[in-house]
């Protein structure tokens, strides 16, 4: 084995921590996350966790990122192995030069170690056993020694982990103190004993400013809140029910008529999916502004009722927090599997709208659009999160919300218009932008009501089967999505310095690790324009990018290249065009796999033009 | 037949009811559905029962499934507004709409194959949630609109029209709304309007979880000797339990009955049904006794008609989930925003 020196790095090395689930590691886990952005060092968490309860392996990633880079990083710099089941995979996994810290209380072969890593060993079961006899107290405060050993080892101030540990158990003296004193116990013993601090190191810097930590799920259960959301029908479903649960929270906080202490908010925990979205579209057709959360197989449950949303012209927002299918799949793990089986959701001619937020600040900002969506356009907006957004704590920008904003409650025919007059056709296109009039249930005595149906209609919501009708309210159907095209987010373009001929579209989580692959790659001398894609249908300067550039990168989470498909099949785009760059192994891409595959595709071009083989 | 046109002329001698409407006021498009159809029969004790409680024509909603029962929602009630929902979606559609706007009155009418086969489950869910609702079943135990298949409700034996015998158990929707919690629970015979008709109102009076079984004979698949749902089979083996009086906001009617045979429940709005027994051992506040006396008839081959069961301190959905008085669909964002302050703190909270 190669002598290798030591990595040496201050703000810029990722810590995985190797634990068992249900052991109580992940809320240490946390704080030593959170202790590090106190110093003012920005950091990107991940949790990598099975589909289990209590027993299987799961980790907590943490990159500290003085340069902010929020994307994964790829490799480990520090291993944390608290975890006997994965030890051989968690050594093998540290970069060349790292550092791997595990519980030295029970002697383990020489044939354990790599010669090429610095083993720190702290006698993690020796302390704990020492000082409480309580087993859960063994468990849980073991957590907090091993972050007050962390504490030395990487030089962080011990004062900004006491300050938040004051601040989570504010009011609760006894488990505060004690809380405090495991974690000396663990930095004492480290300062004693071991060399601190080691090569990677944790400096006060200025890099967080005023930006919040939060989960996707929490964020997008905020927007809902603030998008007025008042009837959420959901059942259980990994990813995604973090996000009602989070609804429920902020519900009742946020809710509650202050003189009655009554809910102005109703949820449901559904039977199925299949009653979710029923719930949801029934409140819909009645005027409230309703929505679902859930993951790929609930999306498969529910296309019945997506395409009657569609037909019959039904407001409904699906927050879709993907994971990695097809089928059962990887349920704890991360993609963006689902873009085709919602663009196109339900059998017939059908098209919906999706919109990517890249991090939580844009998930809270669509949540809450999306109901002015889906009321404007009455149809189903889908909510396009994932796992790496939804189930991560992400740095962001603070929520923001206007005060002076109205909720737009679409096109409703009061029976005040009704008793003017006004011609009321449930399906006529009155402006030209494909939207018809709706009335609520209950309007008026004998004007404005109508039978909604699945079924073919004529414009004036009346049975029929005729051709020519059915087609003349396909046609609309058509414009309407046409008119939803300048409503949703344009889509975010960044030249490069220098005019070049490569450009990439990417969109959602892919963010961060793009952002950063774009420095690689720049820094290798490939120069790239970019366009981050923010909602389908697309907006008319996606065609004019493409157009603009010899070949586009389309960077995406999944196996088939599923955005590019859809740009291909809507834009008419010769698929030639546009190079697919896939990663679908159920880990958040990185900006390294990124600028490794786009680099090699360069190169390849720089070789041999492409022109020069065609000819 | 939707492109014949019904005629909107009033006879100027047509009673007219507390609100100044006439029955011609809670009809609806011409059927569509056989001549002689049992649903059709449920569709006119509907608008009987919404004239006699005077309700305004527009303020229920009407909800359905998919299939012939479903279909009538559009044969009644033309200035309510309807939706022909998903196969065997009623249920969560209408607990949706009844969510948004508490105010309506919602009626669910399905089918036995929309709410026993395919829809079972939101069947059985939406019950134990209480919503608030009349959900009737036309159940004729037979899929017309396919052409005669059996459904879920057909009797063990029952022979179907090509001459197969069943040999599948029967699903006793009235059994398991019972046994699901259900707080009104009756069945009746599209033939039998004087018993159906109270009924309707009494479910639609009532507040929680109506369920109401109404067989319906299927004049076209299922009215053939070897059938346990044909008008000839219904009338022979109907054991009535009890008949209604519904005294909704009127003087009571003169009741004149033997001594101990009427008994006057009294529903939350203050609506008062009264129960003429037929059957003296019947007692219709006892679930389980509902439950013994509904096996022991279907064992003998007799169907038990009546109000089975009512609650008469039932609750609903919405006093579970403690909403507002308000209907949601009214609140603005002045109520539903909490504003850039609450954000200011949350914000704060997350650094």
């Amino acid at each position: 084995m190669s002598v290798q020196s030591p990595i040496s790095s201050v703000n810029d090395f990722v810590v995985r921590f190797a634990n068992v689930n249900g052991s109580g590691s992940a809320s240490a886990n946390e704080l030593f996350a959170r202790a590090i952005l106190r110093h003012g060092v920005p950091v990107s968490p991940r949790n990598i966790f099975p589909s289990n309860i209590q027993g299987l392996p799961t980790w907590y990633e943490v990159r500290v990122t003085e340069d902010g880079h929020l994307g994964a990083r790829g490799g480990v710099d520090m291993m944390v192995a608290m975890n006997p089941q994965t030890w051989d995979k968690d050594v093998a996994a540290i970069e060349p030069g790292g550092y791997l810290f595990y519980d030295s209380t029970k002697p383990l072969p020489q044939t354990k170690f790599r010669a090429d890593i610095t083993v720190i060993g702290v006698p993690l079961t020796a302390i704990t056993n020492s000082t409480y006899s309580d087993p859960r107290q063994r468990q849980l405060f073991k957590n907090i020694i091993y972050l007050g050993a962390l504490c030395a080892l990487l030089d962080m101030d011990p004062k900004l982990i006491e300050q938040l540990i004051g601040e989570q158990y504010k009011g609760k003296e006894k488990l505060l103190s004690s809380n405090v004193h495991a974690l000396h116990l663990g930095r004492d013993w480290a300062l004693q004993n071991l060399k601190c601090p080691i090569g990677l190191r944790v400096k006060k810097a200025d890099k967080v400013g005023d930006r919040i930590f939060i989960e996707g799920n929490n964020a997008a259960a905020l927007g809902a809140v603030y998008g007025g959301a008042t009837v959420c029908a959901w059942y259980p479903i990994t990813p995604s029910s973090s996000l009602a649960d989070a609804f429920a929270t902020h519900c009742r906080r946020l809710r509650q008529d202050p003189e009655t202490g009554k809910a102005r908010y109703a949820i449901v925990q559904g039977e199925d999916e299949l009653a979710s979205i029923g719930i949801v579209i029934g409140a819909g057709w009645n005027g409230a502004r309703a929505f679902t959360a859930t993951s790929g197989p609930g999306i498969s449950l529910m296309t019945e009722f997506i395409g009657l949303s569609y037909f019959a012209e039904i407001p409904a927002v699906i927050m879709n927090v993907q994971r990695a299918g097809p089928s059962t799949g990887m349920p704890t793990r991360t993609q963006q599997c689902d873009i085709l089986a919602c663009a196109y959701a339900s059998h017939g001619d059908t098209k919906h709208v999706l919109l990517f937020p890249e991090d939580p600040a844009e998930a809270f900002e669509f949540a809450a659009q999306a109901f002015d969506l889906a009321e404007r356009l009455q149809t189903t907006i889908f909510l396009m999160l994932d796992l790496d957004i939804g189930m991560n704590h992400r740095l962001c920008r603070p929520l923001k919300w206007d005060d002076a904003r109205q909720y737009d409650r679409g096109k409703v025919m009061t029976a005040q218009m009704l008793d003017e007059g006004r011609d009321f056709g449930r399906y006529l296109d009155v402006d030209g932008d494909g939207i018809p009039y709706r009335t609520y249930p209950g309007t008026h005595p004998t004007k404005g009501s109508f039978f909604t149906r699945g079924t073919s209609r004529d414009r004036y919501a009346r049975y029929s089967e005729e051709g020519a009708v059915y087609a003349d309210n396909m046609q609309r159907l058509v414009r309407k999505f046409e008119t939803a095209q300048d409503m949703v987010p344009r889509p975010l373009q960044a030249n490069a310095a220098k005019p070049t001929k490569y450009g990439v579209i990417y969109f959602g989580s892919t963010a961060p690790a793009m952002d950063e692959a774009i420095q690689i790659l720049e820094a290798r001398g490939h120069t790239l324009d970019r366009m981050r894609i923010r909602a389908f249908p697309f907006h008319s300067s996606v065609a004019s990018f493409i157009a603009d550039h010899d070949f586009v990168y389309v960077v995406e989470q999944n196996r088939d290249a599923q955005l590019r498909s859809l740009i291909v099949n809507e834009n008419g785009i010769d698929p030639v065009r546009l190079v697919p760059i896939r990663h679908y192994d159920g880990t958040p891409i990185t900006a390294r796999f990124i600028a490794n595959a786009i680099g090699e595709h360069q190169d390849q071009l720089k070789l041999t033009p492409l022109r020069k083989v065609k000819s | 037949m939707t492109y014949i046109a019904k005629p909107k002329f009033h006879h100027p001698g047509l009673t007219k009811n507390r609100l100044g409407y006439t029955h011609r006021d809670y009809e609806g498009k011409i059927s569509t559905l056989c001549a002689g159809c049992g649903h059709d029969s449920i569709t006119a004790s509907i608008i009987e029962a919404c004239y006699e409680l005077s309700i305004e024509p527009h303020r229920v909603a009407k909800i359905s499934g998919i299939g012939c029962s479903s279909k009538t929602p559009d044969y009644f009630l033309g200035n309510s507004h309807g939706f022909n929902s998903v196969h065997g979606r009623m249920p969560s559609v209408l607990t949706g709409a009844n969510l948004a706007n508490r105010d309506l009155i919602y009626l669910g009418v399905s089918g036995d194959g929309d709410s026993a086969s395919i829809g079972f489950g939101q069947f059985a869910h939406s019950i134990r949630r209480g919503v608030n609702m009349t959900y009737i079943v036309e159940n004729n135990g037979v899929y017309g609109l396919t052409k005669g298949q059996f459904s879920a409700t057909a009797d063990r034996g029952s022979k179907s029209k090509k001459g197969v015998i069943n040999t599948d158990s029967a699903v006793d929707l009235v059994a398991i709304a019972l046994q699901l919690g259900a707080s009104f629970v009756a069945r009746s015979f599209s033939g039998d309007k004087t018993q159906l008709v109270p009924l309707i109102a009494a479910a639609i009076e009532h507040k929680g979880a109506a369920f109401l079984d109404v067989i319906s004979p299927c004049i076209a698949f299922n009215n053939h000797a070897g059938s346990t749902k044909s008008f000839d089979y219904v009338r022979e083996h109907n054991d009535a339990v009890n008949r209604l009086d519904v005294l909704t906001g009127r003087e009571p009617i003169a009741v004149d009955y033997a001594p101990g045979t009427v008994q006057v429940v009294e529903q939350h709005d203050g609506s008062k049904i009264a129960l003429r027994k037929i059957d003296a051992d019947y007692d219709a506040h006892d679930r389980v006794g509902a439950l013994a006396f509904l096996q022991k008839h279907a064992a003998k081959g007799q169907i038990v008609t009546g109000l089975l069961y009512v609650d008469p301190d039932s609750e609903d959905l919405h006093s579970h989930l403690n909403t507002v008085e308000q209907p949601l669909n009214r609140l603005e964002a002045d109520v539903l925003c909490p504003g850039s302050a609450a954000l200011d703190k949350i914000n704060a909270s997350l650094r």
